[in-house]
Parts: structure tokens; sequence; C-alpha cells
């Protein structure tokens, strides 16, 4: 078992043939997720990687039949996308475009919630649930089959996560980005919620970042509702105040949103947190070990 | 992106915000001007600069003379603001907004953000006005009042009643309110902004509202359709090296550490400064050189890392996910031998084809040391550092 996506899952690619859609299809199906196809209006009706191209979304569900939908249009388009597969009924959109304004995602939001449709991203890596499905730009050899359930609001930083549990033989069940904007189509707590409810995650790494209140919230869900180990680490504490670093949604605000207060928050609620990013792994595996002891 | 404060005001107004009659001027010659016609007795003479905290820092002047006014703004003209949310250089003045007085009588707050975990517009008031509404949040957070706006119908009517009879306004006082709140939440979603403050709403001795400061600042992300916004962007405000930056499509920022860091990704990006305080040194800079790390692209972050004089060794953290590491370290040698590095430089690649990325490294006879893992990378450059 895993989260979200699995062998079975048919995904489509929104923006196919263009050349980030082209690429991370090809390692997708190199990886062995089930693509079927595409989407690119105005080449309906042709093949590319040797998959259907289909002019709307909506063509792509009535011929092939779509679990996920896979977004890498453009910034300026990624609205209109999101509600394209929300209303052609896609369950799972993954939104892995940087730097969509954020009115245009308070919008699509608001319709992907509406038809209860499920968001990841934007401006993240995507999910993947190693060795079945992988949708995004995530490098696919790190990850290994295994037990630790990861949720992260950055790219790169997920992937040491990856690497490290991978190191220590650790695996992980599905890997969730939800990406570093304001505005995100799937929280930690969403996370956690489906985490806590896999038999085949044993433990949880959440990485988070300054900004906003999202770490402060899952906290209280992890001490009201996860029984599961969490383990937490936080970026950004050298990071001045009022200022956004890189991700829209990492600026400390009006002195709120600071690594301090997210760490205090998690570790109120039991969560086992590492100052440094080189000790995710280790004190995964620590607290894995002292958990099944018990 | 940060506007001035006669930039917002421009805008308050064409949105139906009442704000005092003001001119700008980037001159003595200019405010003389502008004192002529603006007439009256006394003259307020505002720095505008893209930070806070100008009136304690003598930013924001009140004269009485014609002569006082113009000798306030020859000396404010190209001066350097320093106030308590500026660097220790300041911000330079190059324009002064001049205004005629108002007779206030109390000063409110309002304000337009987005709440992040109610995904929605939120519009903020308070009777707190004129003083900076994170100190209020902290000290009387009962203080502030708030309205969530709905995306499809926006703010209603009742909503700014209820707000205006909780800070006390008359009756007759809240068309005028209800006018403000709209046009300030119409402003902020049309124009992409991701922050607008009025602060302080003047409540003046007649009775009218009139917006005496404000503060606004545009979703980067939403520039490509805001073209009218973009051109308001004043560059003398940004560190030089965060614009040369920009133009690269690197994101860096400068801190006031010694050890100069380039990454690819935010987050790893501050987990690696993070690191590098965490084993005693302290960064000089964030910088994310994002997904491809390009010889050309790599020379250039190094040369904004180097342009800081307070650098003294160079940490660079790559984790090769779909790019081939050996492809990023030499562009990484090519860069090193481009610029003509002198200090030393930590690399720490991990992830695709790390170990042939460490090999030419190691062979490029440059001084460069490769690391392997994250710890071990921090732990050398503040040694290296140190040393030096």
């Amino acid at each position: 078992m895993s989260v979200l996506v699995d062998k079975n899952t048919r995904v489509i690619c929104q923006g196919f043939t263009g050349k980030q859609g082209t690429f991370h299809s090809e390692q997708a199906i190199t990886y062995g997720t089930r693509m079927v196809g595409g989407v690119t209006p105005g080449k309906g009706g042709t093949s590319h990687l040797g998959l259907p191209v289909f002019n709307t979304v909506k063509d792509a569900v009535a011929e092939t039949g779509v679990d996920a939908s896979v977004i890498y249009v453009p910034a300026a388009f990624c609205k209109d996308a999101i509600i394209e597969a929300a209303a052609a009924g896609i369950a799972l959109i993954v939104c892995i475009t940087e730097g969509i304004p954020t009115r245009d995602m308070l919008e699509a939001r608001l319709v992907v919630r509406e038809v209860g449709a499920r968001l990841i991203g934007p401006n993240c890596p995507g999910i993947i649930t190693p060795g079945e499905c992988k949708i995004g730009i995530m490098p696919g050899p790190i990850h290994l089959p295994g037990s630790v359930g990861i949720v992260s609001r950055s790219g790169t930083l997920t992937y040491e996560a990856v690497q490290q549990t991978t190191d220590l033989a650790l695996g992980q069940s599905t890997c969730i980005g939800i990406g570093g904007d304001s505005i995100p189509g799937t929280s930690f707590i969403d996370c956690l919620e489906l985490f806590q409810g896999d038999p085949q995650t044993e433990a949880i790494l959440m990485v988070g970042e300054i900004g906003g209140s999202a770490e402060e919230e899952a906290a209280a869900y992890i001490g009201a509702r996860v029984s599961k180990p969490v383990v937490a680490y936080i970026a950004g504490v050298t990071a001045p105040a009022g200022r956004r670093m890189g991700h829209a949604g990492a600026i400390i605000s009006g002195g709120r949103g600071t690594a301090a207060e997210k760490f205090a928050a998690l570790e109120a609620a039991g969560v086992v947190t590492v100052r440094s990013p080189a000790e995710m792994g280790s004190a995964l595996l620590a607290t894995l070990s002292a958990s099944r002891r018990r | 992106m940060n506007l001035h404060e006669y930039q917002a005001k421009l805008l308050l107004a064409e949105y139906g915000v009442a704000v005092p009659e003001h001119r700008v001027a980037d001159s003595p010659d200019a405010a003389r001007a502008a004192i002529a016609e603006l007439g009256g007795e006394r003259w307020v003479i505002k720095a505008q600069v893209h930070a806070g905290g100008r009136g304690k820092a003598g930013g924001v002047r009140i004269v009485s003379e014609p002569a006082a006014a113009i000798a306030a703004v020859t000396s404010l003209l190209g001066s350097r603001l320093v106030t308590d949310q500026t660097d220790r250089r300041g911000q330079p003045v190059n324009h002064v907004l001049i205004e005629r007085p108002s007779d206030i009588d109390r000063e409110l707050y309002v304000g337009v953000v987005i709440d992040r975990s109610r995904q929605r517009l939120v519009v903020m008031v308070s009777t707190e006005g004129g003083v900076e509404i994170e100190k209020v949040a902290h000290k009387a957070p009962g203080r502030i009042l708030q309205a969530v706006v709905h995306p499809l119908v926006g703010l209603q009517p009742y909503q700014c009643r209820e707000l205006g009879f909780a800070l006390g306004l008359l009756a007759e006082q809240l068309a005028q309110f209800t006018r403000i709140l709209s046009g300030m939440t119409r402003l902020f979603v049309e124009k992409d902004l991701s922050l607008l403050e009025v602060n302080p709403l003047a409540v003046t001795k007649d009775g009218s509202l009139l917006c005496l400061d404000a503060k606004a600042n545009v979703d980067d992300n939403a520039l490509f359709r805001q073209p009218a916004l973009a051109a308001l962007r004043d560059a003398s405000q940004e560190d030089e090296r965060e614009t040369r930056a920009r133009k690269w499509d690197l994101n860096y920022i400068a801190l006031d550490g010694n050890i100069g860091c380039m990454v690819n990704g935010a987050g790893l990006a501050m987990a690696t400064m993070d690191l590098i305080k965490l084993h005693g040194g302290n960064p000089a800079n964030f910088l994310d050189v994002g997904g491809s790390t390009t010889r050309e692209r790599v020379a250039e972050a190094f040369k904004i890392i180097l342009s800081d004089a307070n650098v003294r060794g160079v940490l660079v953290n790559i984790f090769g996910g779909i790019v081939r590491c050996d492809m990023i370290a030499e562009g990484i040698v090519g860069a090193v031998k481009e610029v003509g590095i002198r200090v030393p430089v930590v690399v720490r690649l991990d992830g695709n084809h790390a170990d042939e990325g460490r090999e030419i490294l190691d062979r490029s006879s440059l001084k460069i040391t490769a690391a392997k893992g994250l710890a071990e990378a921090a732990r050398e450059i503040v040694a290296a550092t140190g040393v030096a």
C-alpha cells in the first residue's frame, strides 16, 4: 500500500509536447509510470512518445480513462490547466510549474475544492510511490520502496531526505512535494492524514521551511491525530525577516513564520526535530527503531 | 516587488480612497514649484524609500516656511536614510513626497492581506493606527478586527459596517469607510498585490477619512501581466547584486556573513545556510542557482558571490537529481578558472553520477575541495575560512 498513486494509476500530461513535458514524461515512462497520453491543444490526433495526444483534457478522459494529470504548462496558463483538469473529473492533479500568480491559485483552489479533486503543488517536485509510479521531476533512481512517508515544501531538500532514507535502507512508501508557494493545493495535514491511514507507512518525515503557519497547524494535528512517529526538519533558521527566500511562500512576515516558532510547535506536539538537514535519515532510523521495540 | 508611498497613493486615489493633495519632487527646483502649487503655510516632506520607520529616522519633516521646506528637501535628496528596517548603509532618497498637513482627530489602521491558512483575502482594521501592525498583533491582538473576503462576491457592505461600527466610526462616516475598504480590496485583486496597507487612515477633525501613509507590494509572479506596475520598479532601492542576479534568473539575497553559498533549490539553499551556522560559520548570502547549472550561470553566480568583499570562502552544494554531477563539476571547474577565484571553494556534489563529478573536481588542480556529505562540506568550509 501507498498513498494517492500506485502502479495502476493512469496518468496524462498537460503540456505534453513541450520541452519539460516531453523530458519528464520520458523519464516517467522509463520509471514505469502508467502514462496513457497527453494534452496539447491543436495537436490532438497525433502521437508523442508512442502515446496519443489530445486537444482537451475532456477528450483524454473520455478516450483513455485518467486517474491523474501532471501539469508542465507555463505559469501564465496554469490556472486554466488546473481548472480544465478539475472540470474533466480528474481526481489527482499535480502541478509542477513555478511562478503562478497568487490570485490565480486562490481561484483555482476554489474550483478544485468545489469539485472534490486533489491538487498537489504548484511549484513542487510532484509525487512518487517508489517502484510503482513517478509523477513529477524527482530523480527516480534515488528512491527505494519502503516504510517512510515523506512530505516536503522543498524540491532538492526532499531529494536529500530521500537519499538519506534510501542509504539507511528505510526506503519510502510515498513522497509528496507539496511545494513552496503560499497557496498550496495540498497541506501537511492532508498528507499526515493519508500517511497515518496507510499501513505501509511506519514513520513520517516532514520537511518544512519558514513562512506561513502550515507547520504549526500540522503540529496541532499531529498532537491530536497522528500516532506514527514523526521526524521534522525546518529550513531557514538563518533567513532574515521580510525577505522571500526563493520560494514564494518562504518569507517571515511581521515576525511570524520563523523556524524557531515552527520547531517549538512541533516539539511541543512530540515530534522529533533535527537542526541539521544531514541528520534527517539517522533521526528517522533511531525513532523508528525505538518505536518498533515498544 | 515593493512600491513607494507616492506610487501606492496614486493607485489608492484611482480606486476612490481619499489621499492628501500632494506632489512628488526629485530636485529642490521641483520642490519649490510643488510648494507654490500646493499653497498653504505648512508642509510635510516625506523621503520616498522602500523601508518603514522613516519618521523616527528623520525621513519625515514638517516645515512651516518655504525656505525650510527647500532646505529639508535638499538635505534629504541624495542622502541615504537609515531606519530600523534598513541595513547600516540605508536606502537612497531620490524622491520626496510633499503634502499639506491634515488636522487629525485619530488614526486607524486598514490592511488587505492574503490569509494563507484560509486561502482567502482578509481585510484587517484596528483602532491602533500609526504604529506597526505587527506590534499591535503582538501586544493587543484583540485590537485587530478582520473580515474574510469571499472570492466570488467580494467584500460586502455589511462587513464594512461591522468593522466601521467596531472602530467607533459614526453612521455618517460609514459610506466613506465602505468605499475605502471596497476600493482597497478591488485594487488588491485587480493589480495583483500581495500586501496593501493604509496606516494611518486618519479621521480628520472635520470627520472625513484620509489615507496619510500607504504601503503596497506587488506579487512578483504576476508582474508579467501588470506592465504598468512592473514599470514602477525602483532598482535604486534594491541591492545591486540582487538586481544583477535576477537578470540571470539566479535567486540571490545578500546576508552579513563571510561564507558564500551556491546551491540548487531554495529549500536546500536555506538548509545549507543553516548548516554553516550550525557548524560555527556565517553565511554571506542565499543563492539558488536553480535547475540548470550551466557553466555560464555558475560563473555568473561566483562573480556575484565574490563581489561581496566579506566573502572568504564559497560552499557549493548541489544535489544532482536529473542533471548529472559530472556535467555540473565540469561547469564548476570551468567557472572557477574563468572567474579566477582565490578564496577556498568547497564543493559538495551528491546524486546522479556524483563519484565521477568528485573525480573531476579532484583532478582539476584548482583550490577546490570535494566534500562527500552535507555535514562534512559545512565543517570544511568553516575550517577553511576560519584559517584564511
